[in-house]
């Protein structure tokens, strides 16, 4: 068996057996530039637009059009009089994260371990809620978790839900439906992490003594952290702001911060909106620096 | 403990997982269910919220509630053009960033994963914030919407297509070259079949992201109606049971894509 | 030079820090199978791929037939490659990676050509599969009909048969040889086998450091050294320090250790001074102590026998010398005699005419590979 990839002299590594390093010239440039520029006009500009505008005069509007005061107020009056809803916001989308790993744990480790020569049906299945729209999944937890459906009914017949309780109209039911919308984005992750696990480590572990749950913890888990931490990642930040969720199985009192920044745009409040978007924004990246740190995943895209 | 017994405590182990996964399964499969089993209902009223009679008249009579079936056109126009682009785009740039060199590919790096990381509504915001600002208050519409697709599905390209492409030995491409194939040959003949399951599966991924979107289309759509709008509108008044027609119909679609593509690889590759 | 001889000049090539390739002068002969043997990472891959076109020099020329191809891209050189993991076309079945280089080229009907080529290496009915179907033996020779096929000037190999098990190596290092001769094209093999060298090639250059220690017939190679790290990478050698007394006409006269050995002058790389005495594990003959009288041997004595290895075809020992050396020799087992035990003491001797002399400066232990490179 060649030796030439195992034994290679110092700066060898570019003198490949057959790698070439990347081709030089404008043609990278050329390449980049459709695309690069779509992104500086449609997501850069916008977002330093958006933190301009945050700093409005709230009292234009598009007729009378807007003053640039720096008005750092919007931040203040966004974050105190909308701070429930961002806390809520960030409660239900935590929840939901939690709730996601309980669930999309097992099935992710089921499939790639337990699954044999069903892995791939199993593997549709768990993208077959995406083939159909968001919303009208959404719409059938309406029904499920309606007070005409089975599942109050058996809940109520079980006393676990008082004669008259409900489930629909309840934070219950927006971290359900949140749960259940981002569940593939846990499994999938979490799955491709797994399926990489070369099995004859886990063998490696209970050769060394260790029994079913101390391998899980100290070998299966560590190198599933990749795709835990992108799992998290892809669950927390869209349901942090989502707002449909919140809107067709919720209450007023479950508003999350994604209904009051909608509301306020289209009612014309871009200043206050803006600010309370770019203080989201911000939030989620802080929490999102400081979790990847901890969790010392880099390089994950 | 006997070998019996630590057999005997795997088996179970292993059930209990699959089980536990399996319901799970359920979990996620049901409210497909749900809706492909109200797409027969006959409600009987406009508020219904349970299953009343079975009908076939939903099917028959799809296009029936103003606006459904003009949304879903509209849907998959700006869905079209949008996977079009973006797949385009996103090609380009994931060749650019797998074969070639430009300086600042980190900082590309980061503008292009940024997107993804960035919860819908502020995305949606963002790009609403700009419109105004350049004036074009007044005219948000299909291509504002179209605009803005294009935005958040390149990055799920970008990432899909350098997957794909990492993963091509580049000695195939200088194999073709050794055999008198030049540039644009070895590209033509052995990279882009090679690549080809790749820019497939953005694009694919491209549309269903188009096609479901809701939030970001709803800042920025100003007159224009898709279907996930269309849903969000109904949802306030009264929800037609065709709604969950189309998502039926778009459930088997894509069920028989995956299927189709799945006995494609099998056969291509031999088996 | 003759027709399509290939010649390298002055060929280098550097990686930033490191150079690869160094100043290499080589002409190989049209029609031979040449193979270019070395180590890892000793420049022979690189080599190639400038030949290839692969790879861009940084100085020097390729010359192919007196057209310098230094600066062609790939596609226009009348050179062809089996790449090392053959690279065939996964989406193609073998009859096109076959036919592939044909239709480039602009030929239309490929049928018969390829038909023909995939007879020429027993894989006719295997035409309509795809590259994962096929078993590493026959990607292989998918590998070598698609490049034979377009009738090249020079065919390269890059270590082709590394990924074969050791009975599949053997028969295709046979057929390899045997379809040069009958296709007359030249071979430019690239292995760090010293045993496939020896075996399938006329000429073998020695690489190491992206230089070349030595070039020439195998025969001429292995019992000629000039450099300890060709003494000890092609075979085993014995290599012993020594010093030169005096030169006795077309003798040296050399001591070793307290011992008086013999040398031809023409198998000298040095004459004077320090040196290395070397002599090839095979031509020395154990006896017992006081056994025989070995007038015109070189005779080593006082060794004792420290360890005893069949293998098969013959016995290896290790003896150790009275400096602590441990020399190798290898006993073919005619049955004459019964073999050596540890513990033996015994007498080494060759004829005189078997010694090969070379430069104390350069390092015994070059070449000679270890439990990390196996």
């Amino acid at each position: 068996m060649s030796t030439a990839a195992a034994h290679l002299g110092p700066g060898e590594q570019q003198a490949p057996s057959g790698d070439t390093s990347q081709k030089r010239g404008w043609t990278g440039y050329l390449l980049m530039l459709p695309g690069a520029l779509w992104l500086l006009v449609f997501f850069v500009i916008p977002t330093v637009t958006l933190v301009s505008t945050s700093l409005y005069d709230p009292s234009g509007s598009i007729l009378t059009g807007y003053q640039m005061t720096f008005h750092w107020q919007n931040y203040v009056d966004a974050v105190q009089g909308y701070g429930p809803q961002l806390w809520r916001s960030f409660g239900y989308a935590g929840t939901a994260t939690v709730a996601c790993v309980l669930l999309g744990f097992p099935l992710a480790y089921a499939i790639a371990f337990k699954s044999g020569r069903w892995k791939n049906l199993m593997l549709v299945l768990v993208i077959a809620p995406f083939f159909t729209s968001f919303l009208v999944r959404t719409l059938s937890w309406q029904l499920l978790l309606g007070d005409n459906g089975v599942t109050v009914d058996v809940l109520r017949w079980l006393h676990v839900l008082a004669p008259d309780g409900h489930l629909l109209a309840t934070p219950f039911a927006v971290v359900t439906g949140l749960t259940y919308n981002f569940l593939p984005f846990m499994v999938l992750p979490l799955y491709a992490s797994l399926e990489k696990i070369d099995h004859r480590l886990i063998e490696a572990g209970g050769d060394l003594y260790a029994g079913p749950f101390t391998t899980f913890r100290t070998v299966t888990l560590p190198l599933a952290m990749p795709g835990l931490v992108a799992g998290t990642l892809l669950t927390f930040i869209p349901a942090a702001g989502d707002y449909i969720n919140a809107e067709l199985l919720g209450t007023p009192n479950t508003r999350m911060i994604g209904n009051e920044i909608q509301d306020l745009f289209s009612g014309g409040s871009y200043p206050v909106a803006a600010a309370l978007s770019v203080t989201l924004m911000v939030t989620i990246v802080s929490l999102v620096f400081v979790y990847v740190r901890r969790s010392g995943a880099r390089d994950l895209v | 403990m006997t070998m019996a017994m630590a057999h005997g405590r795997r088996w179970l182990g292993d059930r209990l997982v699959l089980g536990y996964a399996l319901l799970v399964l359920l979990y996620m499969i049901l409210p497909v269910l749900v809706v492909i089993l109200m797409s027969f209902n006959d409600p009987a009223s406009r508020q219904s919220y349970s299953f009343d009679g079975f009908t076939w008249n939903n099917w028959s009579d799809i296009c029936g509630p103003y606006q459904l079936c003009s949304s879903v056109e509209e849907s998959l126009k700006i869905g079209l053009l949008a996977t079009l682009v973006a797949t385009a785009l996103g090609s380009l740039m994931a060749f650019a960033m797998v074969r070639h060199h430009f300086r600042g590919r980190s900082v590309a790096n980061i503008f292009i994963f940024l997107p993804m990381a960035s919860p819908e509504i502020v995305l949606g915001s963002s790009v609403l914030a700009l419109f105004v600002s350049a004036g074009f208050a007044g005219v948000l519409g299909f291509w504002t919407i179209f605009l803005a697709h294009v935005m958040f599905c390149l990055s799920f390209v970008v990432v899909t297509v350098k997957a794909r492409l990492s993963g091509l030995d580049p000695r195939l491409e200088q194999a073709a070259m050794d055999l008198y194939a030049n540039e644009w040959q070895t590209f033509w003949r052995v990279t882009l079949p090679l690549v080809f399951p790749g820019i497939l599966a953005a694009a694919l991924l491209s549309f269903s992201l188009s096609f479901d979107d809701f939030i970001i289309t709803n800042l920025n759509s100003g007159q224009t109606v898709t279907f996930p709008m269309f849903v969000w509108g109904a949802a306030q008044r009264a929800i037609p049971p065709q709604i969950n027609v189309i998502g039926t119909i778009m459930f088997v679609l894509a069920l028989s894509l995956v299927v189709l593509g799945e006995l494609g690889r099998r056969r291509q590759s031999g088996r | 030079m003759t027709g399509s001889d290939l010649v390298l000049t002055s060929l280098t090539k550097r990686f930033s820090g490191f150079t690869a390739v160094d100043d290499l002068d080589l002409t190989i002969a049209e029609g031979s199978f040449f193979a270019l043997l070395g180590p890892s990472g000793c420049g022979k891959t690189t080599t190639l791929r400038m030949v290839a076109g692969l790879e861009e020099p940084t100085e020097g020329t390729v010359t192919l037939g007196g057209e310098d191809i230094t600066r062609l891209r790939p596609y226009r050189r009348p050179v062809n490659t089996v790449f090392q993991s053959y690279a065939l076309f996964p989406h193609l079945t073998t009859f096109e990676n076959v036919a592939f280089g044909l239709r480039r080229r602009g030929l239309k009907q490929v049928k018969s050509q390829v038909e023909e080529m995939l007879e020429l290496v027993e894989l006719g009915q295997y035409a309509r599969r795809k590259p994962a179907q096929l078993s590493g033996g026959q990607q292989q020779r998918v590998a070598l009909a698609r490049a034979l096929i377009n009738r090249p000037q020079v065919l390269l190999l890059d270590e082709p048969l590394g990924a074969l098990d050791l009975k599949l190596r053997r028969q295709m290092q046979i057929e390899l040889k045997r379809i040069q001769t009958e296709v007359g094209v030249t071979f430019v093999h690239v292995t760090h086998d010293q045993e496939e060298a020896m075996t399938m090639a006329d000429t073998i250059a020695v690489m190491n450091g992206g230089v070349i220690e030595q070039m020439g017939a195998p025969l001429d190679l292995y019992e000629h050294p000039a450099s300890t790290f060709v003494s000890n990478f092609l075979g085993q050698s014995n290599l012993a320090a020594g010093t030169v007394l005096e030169r006795d006409g077309d003798r040296l006269l050399l001591d070793v250790h307290g011992s008086r050995l013999v040398a031809p002058v023409g198998r000298a790389r040095v004459h004077q001074g320090d040196v290395w005495v070397g002599v090839r594990p095979e031509k020395v003959f154990l006896g017992a102590v006081g056994e025989e009288d070995h007038d015109d041997s070189n005779l080593l004595r006082g060794g004792v026998v420290t360890d005893v290895s069949f293998v098969g075809v013959s016995t290896q020992y290790l003896v150790r010398m009275s400096w602590g050396q441990e020399l190798m020799v290898f006993e073919q087992n005619t049955g004459a005699r019964t073999s050596f035990r540890p513990g033996d003491e015994v007498d080494l001797h060759w004829l005189p005419g078997h010694t090969f002399v070379l430069d104390a400066s350069q390092d015994a232990a070059a070449g000679v590979e270890t439990v990390d490179e196996a």
